[in-house]
């Protein structure tokens, strides 16, 4: 018993580690997409909008091993198994944070931007100072569901062999004969992302002091 | 001296011509209304004043700097970024929904741009904000936010952070439009008290007796052009014009 809990602790921390490191990534990306979404330029906006299509609109599992696989096919060398996942959960991640974003920027009254002009505010100045802090308190909720599917996302990569929780919990599984180790696993799930509730719960009590 | 002048400006949205050959001068230490009927273009004659929206040609001088000026073969060209941005601070403009940064409270609402922009050391910055808070009526409501704050509260806040900026000019739109008609009466007391200090100002409105009472001039707009320009008296009580009498007949 003390064996199968190390082990599930450390596909624990397999699961953890693609879990800060894609959002790591896929924050910052997010925004950069969200721009490109919304740029002036036709031709920029409308590329960006293909990328997110992909990225929504086919399985995440499906994008992991083509990430995976592609490159052996392309290049005749294959990536590290946890870079292809890392890779594969940024870039999907993105796309979905990019949607995010952009609705809560575009739901920033236009008369905020027109104040901070009139003010002379630089336009680097009104998007950190003005736009994003209003945006943050605006897409947490939203944020808060994509994160705990995250949390939950993190399962497949063991479809390219990656050791993470579920996997040890279902190698363990099919070891013992018993189902014990995968409720285990469900048990931990579940302890993350009570975790991840409430410290969204958190952060929108503490950006609850305006309206 | 003028302040201000506007020579001949036109401006577009797409087929549509919002301002047709606006020409006038605003007077250091003067209260300027302008009044006319919804769609006139007075709104957009403010905002191209502050460079929110561009003019398609015309000149704008602002403190003796242009803003921008066509020249005799007919090119429109606004001056460089940083005069622009250098000129555009000596106007001040408060809006008809306040737009304060609800997630500032009111001090950081009043010093961002003076800390941000005018480089303003914080102690002073918060010093220029809270006595124009006093000035206000509002010294007990630096540290609230602008949810907390009533509608007129909001735009008085909104006044002293354009205030903040020492602004040559304070442009004003529709400042009570959006307030319950029991809260317009305090905007208006401040802004008749900025008037005796001799800010000079120009109030787009709809308060035809508060327009007659602070004004040194009226300024009459419809349909994108100025139908008539004069004293109060003038306008209000002696008007020849049949647009204008049209006008004032609704109030
Ligand atoms: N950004 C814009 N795009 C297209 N049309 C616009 C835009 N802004 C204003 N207009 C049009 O220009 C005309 C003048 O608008 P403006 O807001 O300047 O009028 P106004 O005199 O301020 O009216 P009100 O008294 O209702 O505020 C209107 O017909 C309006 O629909
Ligand atoms: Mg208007």
């Amino acid at each position: 018993m003390g064996k199968l809990l190390m082990l599930m602790l450390e596909g624990t921390f397999t699961s953890l580690r693609i879990f800060f490191l894609t959002l790591l990534f896929s924050l910052p990306l997010g925004l950069v997409v969200a721009k490109g979404r919304m740029s002036r330029h036709r031709i920029i906006s409308s590329l960006v909008n293909g990328y997110i299509m992909i990225m929504r609109g086919t399985p995440l599992i499906l994008q992991l091993i083509f990430v995976y696989f592609a490159p052996y096919y392309i290049f005749g060398s294959s990536t590290d198994r946890f870079t292809a996942v890392i890779i594969a959960y940024a870039i999907n991640y993105a796309a979905y944070f990019a949607e995010i974003y952009r609705g809560g920027i575009q739901s920033i009254p236009q008369g905020q931007l027109e104040a901070a002009s009139v003010l002379g505010f630089t336009k680097v100045h009104t998007f950190t100072h003005v736009i994003m802090p209003q945006v943050v308190k605006r897409i947490m909720p939203a944020m808060g569901n994509e994160v705990i599917t995250l949390v939950k996302d993190t399962a497949l990569a063991q479809t390219i062999g990656v050791a993470e929780l579920f996997r040890v919990a279902q190698n363990a599984a099919a070891r013992e004969f018993s189902t014990m180790p995968i409720f285990i696993a469900g048990i931990f799930y579940f302890v993350m992302n009570a975790i991840v509730s409430k410290s969204f719960d958190l952060i929108e009590r503490k950006l609850d002091y305006y309206r | 001296m003028a302040v201000i002048t506007v020579d001949h400006v036109r401006k577009s949205f797409s087929s549509l011509e919002v301002l047709k050959d606006i020409s006038f001068a605003l007077e250091t230490g003067e209260v300027l209304s302008i009044i006319g009927p919804s769609g006139s273009g007075k709104s957009t004659l403010l905002r191209c004043i502050t460079n929110l929206e561009q003019v398609d040609s015309g000149t704008i001088s602002i403190g003796g700097d242009t803003l921008v000026h066509t020249d005799d073969q007919g090119i429109t060209q606004y001056a460089d970024k940083h005069t622009v941005a250098r000129i555009r601070l000596r106007v001040g403009l408060v809006f008809q929904n306040f737009n304060l940064f609800p997630h500032f409270s009111v001090m950081r609402n009043i010093t961002e741009a003076q800390m941000h922009v005018l480089k303003t050391p914080k102690d002073e910055a918060q010093d220029i904000a809270s006595d124009l808070l006093r000035k206000m009526g509002l010294p007990e409501k630096a540290d609230a936010y602008p949810f907390q704050l009533s509608g007129g509260q909001q735009q008085r806040v909104s006044i002293a952070r354009a205030l903040a900026l020492k602004p040559q000019v304070l442009c004003f739109d529709e400042p009570t439009s959006a307030l319950d008609p029991e809260l317009t009466g305090e905007i208006l007391a401040v802004i008749k008290k900025l008037a005796t200090e001799h800010m000079t100002m120009m109030v787009v409105t709809h308060e035809m007796a508060f327009a007659r009472d602070i004004s040194n001039r009226v300024i009459f707009m419809d349909d994108g052009l100025i139908v008539e320009e004069g004293t109060p008296e003038a306008v209000f009580s002696n008007t020849k014009n049949e647009r204008t009498k049209r006008f004032l007949s609704r109030f």
